[in-house]
């Protein structure tokens, strides 16, 4: 039941705000989606590490084609379920100073956006799956095409179409899947993964590069990604929050259920090429946020390394790289949303976002040069801070697969340093420029935003244990059929 | 039966208004009439009359579609009022109008050739007329001009074939034409096939699919705009319906014979119509375009033809009528006197009249197959069955062009949301409003429990 409360939880305060309306709609939506945080709470401390949980939920929904309302939490899901009702509050709270147009609807759309990717997280069902899949795309086409920057209307459809084209290729091997199922045909996730694993090697190939064509340009790794850094940056914040800090994790998701366990032979044929484009996305991107002027993009394109670090690493499928990946996950989730937010501000301060015509900020806003500093810290992968634990796995799963590509990835980790000590040492340090003497420090209300994910930050890195834990079970089960499934094809 | 009776006394009763003067209360009448022949055709459900010596036969199938007509033209005539009440010839438009749907009521319902095409014919000579009834216009004249030379052109090419099916078979029972072609399957004569595929020309014409859609962009942009949804959602549905009956049913022992073209036709048809809607600035044209598109996947399911391709149709047709019909009627409303379509009526509608645009950003979504809405369901089943049966090329090719639509049909979506509004329009009564929002919520909810429709037909 309390999966069931915590998926429609957020869509009932969707319909409440769109339909009555209230005045102070970012505080109802602010105090339902802490609620909602605090229901995954409890559900962390009530869960039961070894595996079996009570939080399944079946119930048949279209049962003549076999399609079943399915869904459960398990450590996996836990993990993004925690992730996401954790940054919606914060991206709440974040809007609070500068709100949007038409905030009813703005909200409105805010909440069913984290409806749909609850559901992401917890569908136990192929079909469910897409439907939530889908849904997702639809409140953050609406949210940055009504409250986005310039030339939206292109950028946004292009998203749209980008994305769904992915999309499209997964619901077409998720209905042969359905088609391999035995008996009047059900998509079940246990019946889609005998399905899959009962296929040949070539079969699990080519389901292989349409299952992950959807979650590569979710991603996005390289060379799907070209919709992102214009979408990142014509997004509203609280938009690009959205997309870069939860909504880009759906892609990892798919990658961890609908993926790699249900073609595991594809899989770990294939990996070595999709690997290598994860690598080339590290290198690629971060040579690109180096020249970057814009200070958006540039997260947008570290994004993008970032990511495919994590892509390279998820692909070795090894429990390092599982573990590494989702612990970056959280990780990623909390500085972008703190990166994109400290962009935001110093953008409300002084109407730029360039980073030649910023300088000196520090001089007014020592506060904010501070926080900014730790979490860059973070984003490289400092020892002590969150980036640290997620990246070293991902490193270490990646160096056991293969030597050249480690080192290949490693650069990640320089590149970051490079592109973003550059923009801090621009924006932050030196003399003032015109533009930046308007700047001022954080107000309470950003302290309140801004304190809590830095304390979170030191807290992951030093002891990510807790974290870890939750996962455990639940990837040892899917470590265990990609050993079978080897031993099965020697 | 009883259904086909009460549509056909308001036709009379249309008439006889005139006389009578009383057509303050038509509408309303005409209405309530409508829906007293839905509760007729549930009355019936689940059992099988037959007429006239098997000439029509009123069996689960027919009353399911029957009641789809009768319910789509129901909300139809609630959103189309404008062009009725207070106009000069409001009872002979009545009139067609019922008229047309008793042409339409016989063609899901007809199990004689000789039926099915009286009720083409019943069908399209109204139509011919309402294409014409905006009298003034220019480009209304030429349509129902153009409509007329085709259609009459088209059933001409029916009739030949009806003529040479007859020949070989000795029977226009579609039950005896059935069983004759089983028992003689290797032995029917050429000129049998000629007549087949003359049907096949025929019916194509009818349900407008390429190659033979020539005619429906210029007419449905030239009618009148309620006349327009009238003919791609109630029209549509009987022709659909009515290609359905005589392919999949009746020639259903011969049915690899004709396979093949009729891939040809799915594959131009998807083609075709989807990249030209691309290159339309007028929402209405766009929309012709689009209903030809939709054709195009519905055949698809005619190809494939799986398990439960009844339901499938069913629902599909459902599906597409509510979203079309939806998308329709805020066009007519939008355009009201001054008779612009293009797509600036539509620049900054959110900030006017948030449920018109809310309203049709569903239908929109619908139309282009995006979950949780009932067109993505309806072309997920398509999908489906395409794919069981084989047709891998033709699902991605589907796919290709559900991407196209995409991209028109999000074109008023996206001045609606981001527009600055032109100029003031006539808002939408309440009325409309009503309807709108419901055909809205049926997309939605329909979308959400496809279930019971599917069963329907199971």
């Amino acid at each position: 039941m309390m999966t069931l409360f915590i998926l429609f939880w957020p869509l009932v305060i969707a319909l409440v705000i769109f339909i009555l309306r209230p005045a102070n709609a970012k505080k109802i939506a602010f105090v339902a989606s802490v609620l909602e945080f605090l229901i995954a709470l409890l559900i962390v401390v009530q869960f039961d590490k070894s595996g079996s949980n009570s939080l399944a939920f079946n119930i048949p929904w279209i049962p003549s084609l076999g399609i079943s309302f399915s869904i459960a939490i398990d450590g996996i899901s836990l993990l993004l379920v925690l992730l996401t009702t954790g940054l919606v509050p914060f991206i709440i709270l974040s809007s609070f100073e500068s709100p949007a147009p038409k905030p009813a609807n703005y909200y409105a759309l805010i909440m069913v956006m984290q409806m749909a990717l609850v559901g992401v997280f917890t569908a136990l069902d192929g079909f469910l799956f897409y439907i939530f899949w889908e849904m997702a795309l639809i409140p953050i086409y609406f949210i940055c095409l009504i409250w986005g920057g310039e030339n939206r209307a292109f950028i946004t459809l292009k998203f749209f179409i980008y994305t769904l084209a992915g999309s499209l290729f997964m619901l077409v091997a998720l209905l042969y899947l359905y088609y391999q199922t035995p008996g009047s045909h059900s998509f079940q996730i246990d019946a889609i993964y005998a399905a899959g694993r009962g296929l040949s090697a070539a079969h699990q190939g080519i389901l292989y590069w349409g299952l992950f064509l959807a979650f590569a340009i979710k991603m996005p790794v390289f060379p799907f990604h070209t919709w992102q850094p214009d979408t990142y940056t014509v997004a509203p914040v609280e938009g690009t929050m959205l997309l870069s800090g939860i909504m880009l994790k759906m892609g990892f998701y798919g990658v961890i259920r609908w993926l790699l366990p249900v073609v595991p032979v594809g899989a770990s044929s294939w990996a070595m090429t999709a690997i290598i484009l994860s690598v080339i996305g590290i290198i690629y991107a971060s040579v690109i946020a180096i020249n970057q002027k814009d200070f958006k993009r540039l997260i947008a394109y570290a994004s993008i390394a970032h990511v495919g670090l994590i892509s390279a690493g998820l692909l070795t499928m090894t429990r390092i790289g599982y573990q590494g990946a989702l612990i970056q996950m959280i990780s990623h989730g909390i500085l972008a949303f703190a990166l994109f937010y400290i962009c935001e501000i110093i953008f409300q301060r002084t109407n730029s976002r360039t980073i030649a015509s910023l300088g000196g900020l520090r001089n007014n806003a020592p506060i904010l040069t501070t926080v900014f500093m730790i979490v860059i810290l973070g984003t490289i992968a400092l020892p002590f801070t969150s980036g640290f634990v997620g990246e070293f796995l991902l490193l270490n799963s990646l160096f056991s697969y293969n030597i050249f590509l480690g080192v290949a990835g490693g650069t990640t980790i320089i590149f970051g340093a490079v592109y973003m000590l550059y923009a801090f040492q621009y924006m932050m340090l030196g003399k003032s420029s015109p533009q930046s003497s308007t700047i001022a420090d954080l107000t309470s209300h950003e302290k309140m935003v801004l304190y809590p994910i830095v304390i979170l930050i030191f807290v992951i890195g030093i002891h990510p244990d807790p974290l870890l834990q939750i996962s455990e079970a639940a990837v040892s089960d899917i470590l265990k059929v990609f050993s079978t499934q080897s031993a099965n094809l020697k | 039966m009883n259904a086909l009776l009460v549509v056909c006394g308001l036709g009379f009763v249309s008439l006889v208004a005139e006389i009578a003067n009383l057509k303050k209360r038509l509408h309303v009448a005409i209405i309530i009439g409508l829906i007293v022949a839905v509760g007729l055709v549930v009355a019936d459900w689940n059992s099988e009359f037959s007429y006239y010596n098997n000439m029509l036969v009123f069996d689960q199938f027919s009353l399911t579609f029957t009641a789809l007509i009768i319910a789509v033209a129901i909300f139809w005539f609630c959103i189309s009022s404008p062009y009725f009440v207070g106009q000069p010839h409001q009872t002979d438009r009545s009139a067609l109008v019922v008229f047309t749907m008793v042409g339409g009521i016989m063609m899901v319902s007809f199990h004689n050739m000789a039926m099915l095409f009286l009720g083409i014919e019943i069908l399209s000579i109204s139509l011919y007329v309402l294409a014409g009834s905006n009298k003034d216009s220019f480009i209304s004249n030429e349509a129902a001009f153009k409509y007329f030379i085709m259609g009459s052109f088209a059933t001409g090419f029916l009739l030949m074939g009806i003529a040479l099916v007859y020949g070989a078979t000795g029977s226009f029972d579609i039950g005896k034409i059935t069983n004759h072609i089983a028992a003689n399957a290797s032995a029917m004569p050429d000129f049998f096939y000629v007549g087949l595929f003359l049907m096949l020309v025929g019916m194509t014409f009818k349900i407008s699919a390429v190659p033979f859609h020539f005619w429906a962009p210029d007419v449905y942009s030239g009618s009148p705009t309620v006349i327009t949804a009238f003919m791609s959602t109630v029209v549509k549905i009987a022709a659909v319906v009515a290609f359905y009956k005589i392919f999949a049913q009746c020639f259903e022992p011969v049915q690899t014979s004709i396979v093949n073209a009729v891939q040809v036709i799915v594959v131009l048809t998807v083609l075709v119509a989807n990249i030209t809607a691309v290159y339309q600035n007028n929402v209405k044209r766009m929309l012709a375009y689009s209903s030809i598109a939709h054709v195009g996947y519905i055949l698809l399911a005619f190809v494939s033809n799986g398990d439960n391709s009844e339901g499938t149709l069913f629902y599909y047709l459902l599906s597409y009528s509510t979203a079309s019909l939806a998308a329709f009627g805020i066009l007519s409303v939008l355009e009201g006197s001054g008779g612009s379509t293009s797509l600036e009526v539509f620049h900054g509608l959110f900030h006017r009249n948030p449920v018109a645009s809310i309203c049709m950003a569903i239908a929109l979504l619908s139309l282009a197959g995006i979950p949780p809405f009932a067109g993505f369901f309806a072309k997920y089943m398509i999908l489906g069955m395409a794919l069981d049966a084989g047709y891998l090329n033709l699902t991605i090719l589907a796919i290709i062009t559900s991407l196209i639509g995409v991209y028109y049909y999000f074109r008023p979506i996206v001045v609606m949301f981001i527009g600055n509004p032109t100029t003031d329009r006539a808002p939408l009564s309440m009325a409309q409003k009503f309807v709108v929002g419901f055909l809205a919520l049926v997309t939605l909810v329909a979308g959400i429990f496809p279930d019971a429709l599917i069963n329907l037909l199971g």
